[in-house]
């Protein structure tokens, strides 16, 4: 057993969560997104903005509301952490034409949401090129301090990345719980995927084990108002 | 009686009544009839107990027509002029189930080949080989067997017009089941389209007998704009009064469960003194269950079998021909062998559970002797006290004859934005020509337009307020206004997703070796049939489960199949899929509620249900058949309240959360709920009987008809149950494709969780199509929410509440299904809690 399951259940319902890699602490959001309160710096990863018109070129016709429902998400968590800077972590747009089908009002909430801050896009594999008309920076890794923030995790000591969308499954009493979860060990984390359609990717899957290199890893599930955190050996696997 | 047989004399061909002579029959009455109803151009409704020759009867007409006809040149004639040709189709059989159609085909050709009739008659079902699907529609048949799914596919086609042109006669088997599901509302605006293309056309419907038939002879005919029309009735006399008794047992019964575990040497005895016996059940477990536990006891090697809707097909396929060639002596089934393919010499029916209705019982019961002049017999075996009552209830429905069916549906949207797209595909259609067809199907006849337009709307570009999918329509309205698809890959796509019937997702169970230590390759063995993957989802490897009857041990998932080995255990974890689970009929209730109401009927029931009602009558009461009782009564640190609406599972399940939501409200911390068929138990912290004795909480008010108003709002907003629904609709609907069998894992999780979609639809549209579809199926279907609110609006200042110093009787078996039931999908959260606090413990030992 990992002593973080019996943190979480320690604290104080009220107080945030708090996952510290590489000696950062930085605070765990159940709405998907970490905040780094010594950087006021806040981390989403795999937005993946206008997946449903995407898959509406396809003739899958998802309801187009999926920007503006990820972008009503992050507005509450910038409401509430004011940060200084913002960083989407990669396959921030589900493919290279998505900047250019945003909906006038959702792009127009995208600059209110930048204004007077540093927004970094980091590339992902969504979304490789610097895309012009989304305001903010772009790059394929950012370190700062002990952190570095890129797309696809390496398993690197201070990394914080994205890309494999985790999933952790608890059962209990015969029934079973699926979350999106944050994955982490004292050195390494990977985000869940915070856009509206994103799906997720079971934290028992060899992708994770490549990461973390072995099992001894937690994750941190995504609950009303709180994170639960379970020691992934103790997760399901699909 | 002479009447028909003077018809007989006139309109039965030579041919055929020597036929008839050489094999020593009778032509039947309704027979008789239906052909003079064909001969009259008219189309008719035949209602028939099973065995009474309905299926012949619905294809003499064809057959007489078709041999007058006489034999046809095959061959097209293409080349440069008009094309000519055989006189085509001319008679279409569709089927809900395809191995009936194949059965049906078999049993045909025994007379057309007797009588030598010039008459080519085939099966078309997802098995005929593509090449023999592609030259039926360029030379098609005389006689057409097939499913509903494929007539969607053929109308889907160009050909449509060619193929059904010269259609004269549709005949729809086992009408009444084909009526109350959305593959029913498919087919009824195949039907429509049916009609249009072959204006000549005359249906027939084959089925059992249901309680409005009005119903269905609408649904048999195109519907004007103006009023109804309905097809002729004809009534094939009813046969013997079924012999149909209540086991009689000698053990004690138990409080509750469904296992009949009390009863299974008398069960075991009952077959020893028959020759063939159909077993029947409501739920795939109870018949894994009882399949095991009767082979435990067969000491004479009875060869018994097990028949429901999870074995592989090929296994299913065995058991029916062993059973057709009489070498079992009996089949545990479920409702997979509620239709189908008939067996003679069947001569016992034994109901083991609850009836659950009484239509639906006396159909099982005519499984067995289909020999119209001697009684069906059948045996009821309740599992529990109350399915006793149910059971009571039930024998006194079969002796009058009562029937349950549900009434007719009104047509599903989700269905019809299917069937639009179809048309497309078809041929290009203009909206008020498809409108106006669309109505003459019976469960459409009520659409209002703007609801039509919607679904036109949602098929072109999904239907959103945000018009943001104008470039990428699926369909699009041509300057002649007629819609078109945009794209032949849109045909590829709809042909690929036809149909409505939307599975759980399965996973196929391979028999494979155990694994050995440091043995890593399981070898696949063969499919022993398919599960639910939530089900396997929640094991580990090596736990055990029945399947197949047979104890297995969870080894792996590899791809889309769940690797088994045989176990050696004795106490498996038995499967908690519940495949075929029916909510008691609103009938059969009724039934029930009066004779808890009226002491003087209770004669009739064994001493020990006797005595369970008297104590209760005696500690607390019976109600009235039309009030509601209500007990409240502490135990154990908790308070509780149970009360009894007899309205079904689903139906006391949503009035659970409703309930449990309210008293959270007010304060009372409600800590759990357990629902059965007849009754609700909640219970929690707070002291409600304090509570409603000092006169702050009134039952009346925690029982308003406004829960249904913002509570249900909320639930449903989080409500899995509901979610599920949304998904069913939205893979009918096309807005997003089936999962197809091989797709690899990793494909699958790709594919856009319908979740997510309910949620930002729920935001962002909630009067969406789909939406309103889910919404529509909750209110019938898993939520029973219609049924809900009768009965809030019955018990309207009907509450009897009872405190009680300690749990009642009639309390008893809703408490001991505590922790053994669970509501589906509900409060995950809490359960995250309470893992993460077990796992706190299991740290701290």
């Amino acid at each position: 057993m990992t002593p973080s399951a019996g943190s979480t259940q320690a604290r104080d319902s009220g107080t945030p969560d708090v996952v510290t890699i590489a000696g950062v602490s930085l605070v765990g959001d159940p709405g998907g997104a970490i905040y780094w309160p010594q950087e006021r710096l806040l981390a989403v990863a795999d937005l993946h903005f206008e997946k449903g018109s995407s898959y509406a070129r396809r003739g899958i016709f998802l309801p187009p509301y999926d920007t503006a429902a990820t972008l009503a998400r992050l507005t509450r968590l910038i409401v509430r952490y004011a940060p200084r800077a913002v960083i989407a972590l990669g396959d921030s747009f589900h493919d290279g034409g998505g900047p250019d089908r945003l909906a006038d009002a959702d792009r127009t909430q995208l600059r209110a949401l930048q204004a007077g801050r540093d927004w970094i896009w980091i590339t992902g594999n969504h979304d490789p090129e610097p895309a012009k008309n989304i305001g903010g920076e772009f790059g394929g890794a950012l370190a700062i301090g002990a952190l570095t923030f890129r797309h696809i995790p390496h398993g690197s000591a201070g990394e914080i990345a994205g890309h494999l969308h985790p999933v952790a499954r608890v059962s209990h009493r015969g029934r079973a719980v699926s979350r999106r979860c944050f994955a982490s060990d004292a050195m390494r984390m990977v985000m869940p995927a915070f856009g509206a359609y994103t799906g997720g990717l079971n934290v028992r899957d060899a992708a994770f084990a490549d990461v973390f290199g072995t099992l001894d890893f937690v994750a941190h599930m995504l609950g009303d108002g709180r994170l639960y955190a379970f020691a992934a050996r103790h997760c399901r696997p699909d | 009686m002479a009447l028909v047989r003077h018809f007989e004399m006139q309109i039965l061909p030579d041919g055929f009544a020597r036929w008839f002579a050489q094999r020593g029959w009778q032509p039947r009455d309704h027979q008789l009839e239906l052909l003079a109803k064909a001969e009259a151009g008219k189309s008719a409704l035949l209602i028939a107990p099973t065995g009474a020759g309905k299926t012949l009867a619905g294809f003499l007409p064809s057959l007489i027509e078709l041999s007058a006809r006489g034999a046809t040149p095959r061959k097209l004639q293409a080349a440069g002029r008009p094309v000519t040709r055989s006189q085509g189709l001319h008679t279409l059989y569709i089927s809900p189930l395809k191995a009936l159609a194949v059965d049906i085909a078999r049993n045909l050709e025994t007379p057309v080949r007797e009588m030598g009739l010039p008459i080519r008659l085939e099966t078309r079902t997802g098995d005929t080989p593509a090449s023999k699907r592609q030259r039926q529609r360029r030379d098609p048949p005389d006689i057409l067997l097939t499913t509903p799914e494929q007539v969607a596919l053929l109308l889907a086609s160009a050909d449509a017009p060619f193929l059904f042109g010269t259609l004269r006669r549709v005949v729809l088997d086992e009408l009444h089941s084909l009526v109350t599901s959305k593959r029913g509302d498919l087919l009824s605006l195949g039907l429509a389209r049916l009609f249009a293309l072959a204006p000549q056309l005359t249906s027939v419907g084959l089925s059992a007998t249901v309680a409005e038939p009005g119903d269905l002879r609408r649904y048999l005919v195109p519907q004007p704009l103006d009023g109804t029309a309905m097809a002729d009735l004809v009534v094939a006399e009813g046969g013997a009064k079924p012999d149909v008794s209540m086991l009689d047992t000698k053990s004690l019964l138990p409080w509750a469960g469904h296992s009949a575990r009390h009863a299974l040497t008398e069960i075991y005895d009952l077959l020893k003194r028959h020759t063939t016996t159909l077993i029947f059940v409501n739920t795939r477990s109870q018949a894994e269950f009882l399949f095991q536990e009767l082979w435990g006891l067969n000491d004479d090697n009875l060869a018994i079998a097990l028949h429901h809707g999870s074995l592989d097909v090929a296994q299913r396929r065995r058991v029916e021909d062993a059973m057709a060639a009489g070498q079992l002596r009996a089949v545990v089934c479920t409702s997979s062998l509620d239709l189908g393919v008939d067996w003679g010499d069947v001569d016992l029916v034994i109901n083991v559970g609850a009836p659950k209705g009484s239509s639906r019982l006396m159909q099982r019961i005519g499984r067995a002797n289909h020999r119209l002049d001697e009684p069906s017999k059948a045996v009821l075996v309740p599992a529990n006290r109350f399915e006793v009552l149910e059971c009571q209830a039930a024998l006194g429905a079969v002796a009058d004859n009562a029937q349950d069916t549900p009434p007719a549906r009104t047509g599903a949207h989700d269905v019809l934005a299917q069937h639009i797209l179809g048309r497309a595909c078809g041929a290009p259609f203009l909206s008020d020509e498809l409108y106006a067809e669309v109505r003459a199907a019976a469960p459409y006849a009520g659409l209002v337009s703007s609801d039509f337009d919607a679904a036109v709307d949602f098929v072109a570009t999904g239907g959103y307020a945000l018009r943001a999918y104008e470039r990428f329509a699926k369909i699009r309205q041509g300057a002649d206004g007629r819609w078109r698809i945009t794209h032949p890959r849109v045909a590829q796509r709809y042909r690929l997703n036809v149909g409505t019937i939307v599975e759980a997702d399965m996973l196929k169970v391979r028999l494979v070796r155990s694994r050995r230590a440091g043995q890593h390759v399981l070898r696949g063995g063969r499919v022993l049939g398919e599960v639910e993957e939530y089900f396997i989802e929640m094991l580990t490897q090596g736990d055990t489960f029945v399947f197949a009857g047979e104890i297995l041990k969870y080894e792996a998932i590899v791809e889309n199949e769940v690797y088994v080995s045989r176990s050696t255990a004795t106490d498996p974890k038995v499967p908690a899929y519940e495949g075929g689970k029916f909510p008691l009929s609103t009938y059969l209730a009724a039934r029930v509620r009066a004779i808890l109401a009226d002491s003087r009927t209770w004669r009739a029931l064994p001493e020990q249900v006797r005595e369970w009602l008297e104590i209760q009558e005696w500690r607390s009461l019976l109600p009235p058949a039309g009030d509601l009782l209500v007990e409240t009564f502490p135990r154990a640190a908790k308070h509780y309240l149970v009360c009894y609406p007899f309205e079904g599972r689903l139906a006391h399940q949503t009035l659970g959360m409703l309930l449990t939501r309210r008293l959270e409200r007010a304060g009372l911390k409600p800590l759990g709920f357990v629902a059965n068929e007849y009754s609700l138990a909640v219970w929690g912290v707070g002291d409600l009987q304090l509570r409603i004795g000092n006169g702050t909480l009134s039952l009346a008010k925690l029982f308003d008809e406004d829960m249904l108003g913002d509570d249900l709002e909320e639930w449903l907003a989080e409500s899995a149950l509901m979610k599920h629904t949304f998904r069913t609709c939205a893979i009918i609907a096309g807005l997003i494709e089936r999962r197809f069998p091989g797709e690899e894992k990793t494909r699958r999780q790709l594919t856009i969780s319908t979740d997510l979609v309910y949620d930002v639809l729920r935001k962002h549209q909630p009067d969406h199509l789909l939406m309103r579809a889910a919404r529509a199926d909750a209110v019938t279907g898993l939520l029973d929410i219609r049924r809900l609110s009768e009965m809030l609006s019955r018990i309207k200042g009907r509450i009897i509440h009872k405190a009680l110093d300690h749990v009642s009787p009639l309390a008893v078996p809703a408490l001991l299904e505590i922790g053994r039931e669970t509501v589906y999908g509900e409060a995950s959260d809490e359960l995250l809690r309470e893992a993460a606090d077990d796992l706190v413990k299991e740290a701290m030992q």
